[in-house]
């Protein structure tokens, strides 16, 4: 079954990336896939060409988790941060901080999972709160040129103004 | 004009105010160079400047009759909007389908489990 129309990316606010996806399954297996190493590494791999090499994830209130990739030219990548919340098959709360080659980026991001389910079909809702706009466009644009990402912030705004207009 | 210049033209377009005002203004259709002239209380003179700066940058095109020369704004600028958020969403794309897959394998071994 084809869920690709259900994938929303937004940016409701000037801090937030919100990605929201419907799956073909009940909450409790699509909260496995995000709770279980060995589940986890079968698909959170990163830009094509990059492999999971490391996934320690201690998966309770206060554990912290570690997740590193590599990519091609041995370029590496990690995430890692601490589980705040987690309410079973509900919602999941963690900090998340990039490192990236070997260097730790500025800034760390909440991230809030959300999981309801409907007719055996789970709405995945993660909401991703930056410490300034910048640093959340500059998420967006990873792997995008960085005059280049400020100005498609720039088209953004445009956008909205306009949608705004048509609106009224 | 490389992709790059391309976008720094439409960025630099962007960046006024009055230009983006044509803009929201255009995006209820075409108008002419004194319909838009109209409610900024600016000559035609310096709208029409601001017009070229748009026409240059692919943001909108102008009809050809003589007279009228109505503004159009172009559908593809509007598209680059998506385009900014289009990389992001790939790469969460490509993990959510191997979500799919994934759970569509432990559906399966959950119904073997209960045969």
């Amino acid at each position: 079954m084809n869920y690709i129309e259900t994938f929303k990316v937004t940016t409701p606010s000037d801090l937030e990336i919100v990605l929201t996806r419907m799956f073909d399954a009940p909450k409790k297996m699509v909260w496995r896939t995000l709770a279980e190493p060995a589940l986890i590494r079968r698909w959170l791999l990163g830009p094509p060409g990059w492999e999971m090499t490391l996934c320690d994830n201690d998966f309770q209130e206060g554990g912290r988790f570690r997740w590193e990739w590599i990519g091609p030219d041995q370029a590496q990548l990690a995430l890692f941060g601490e589980y705040q919340e987690i309410t079973p098959f509900d919602r999941i709360v963690r900090t998340e901080s990039f490192e990236i080659g070997c260097e730790p980026q500025a800034g760390q991001q909440l991230a809030a999972i959300s999981f309801e389910e409907s007719d055996g079909k789970t709405t995945l809702k993660m909401t991703l709160t930056y410490p300034s706009k910048e640093a959340r466009d500059a998420t967006i644009a990873s792997g995008m040129d960085k005059g280049v990402s400020a100005g498609y912030a720039r088209l953004d705004e445009v956008l909205a103004e306009i949608a705004t207009e048509q609106i009224a | 004009m490389t992709a790059t210049a391309n976008l720094d033209a439409t960025f630099a377009a962007l960046a006024d105010p009055t230009r983006r005002a044509i803009l929201a203004r255009l995006a209820h259709g075409e108008a002419t160079v004194m319909e838009l002239a109209k409610p900024f209380a600016m000559s035609q003179p310096a709208i029409s400047k601001h017009l070229r700066v748009l026409e240059n940058a692919g943001l909108i095109t102008r009809g050809r009759e003589a007279q009228r020369r109505p503004c159009r704004i172009e559908a593809k600028a509007l598209q680059q909007a998506d385009d900014w958020l289009e990389n992001y969403r790939r790469l969460w794309d490509a993990n959510f389908r191997r979500m799919d897959g994934l759970l569509e394998e432990m559906k399966a071994e959950e119904k073997g489990l209960q045969r």
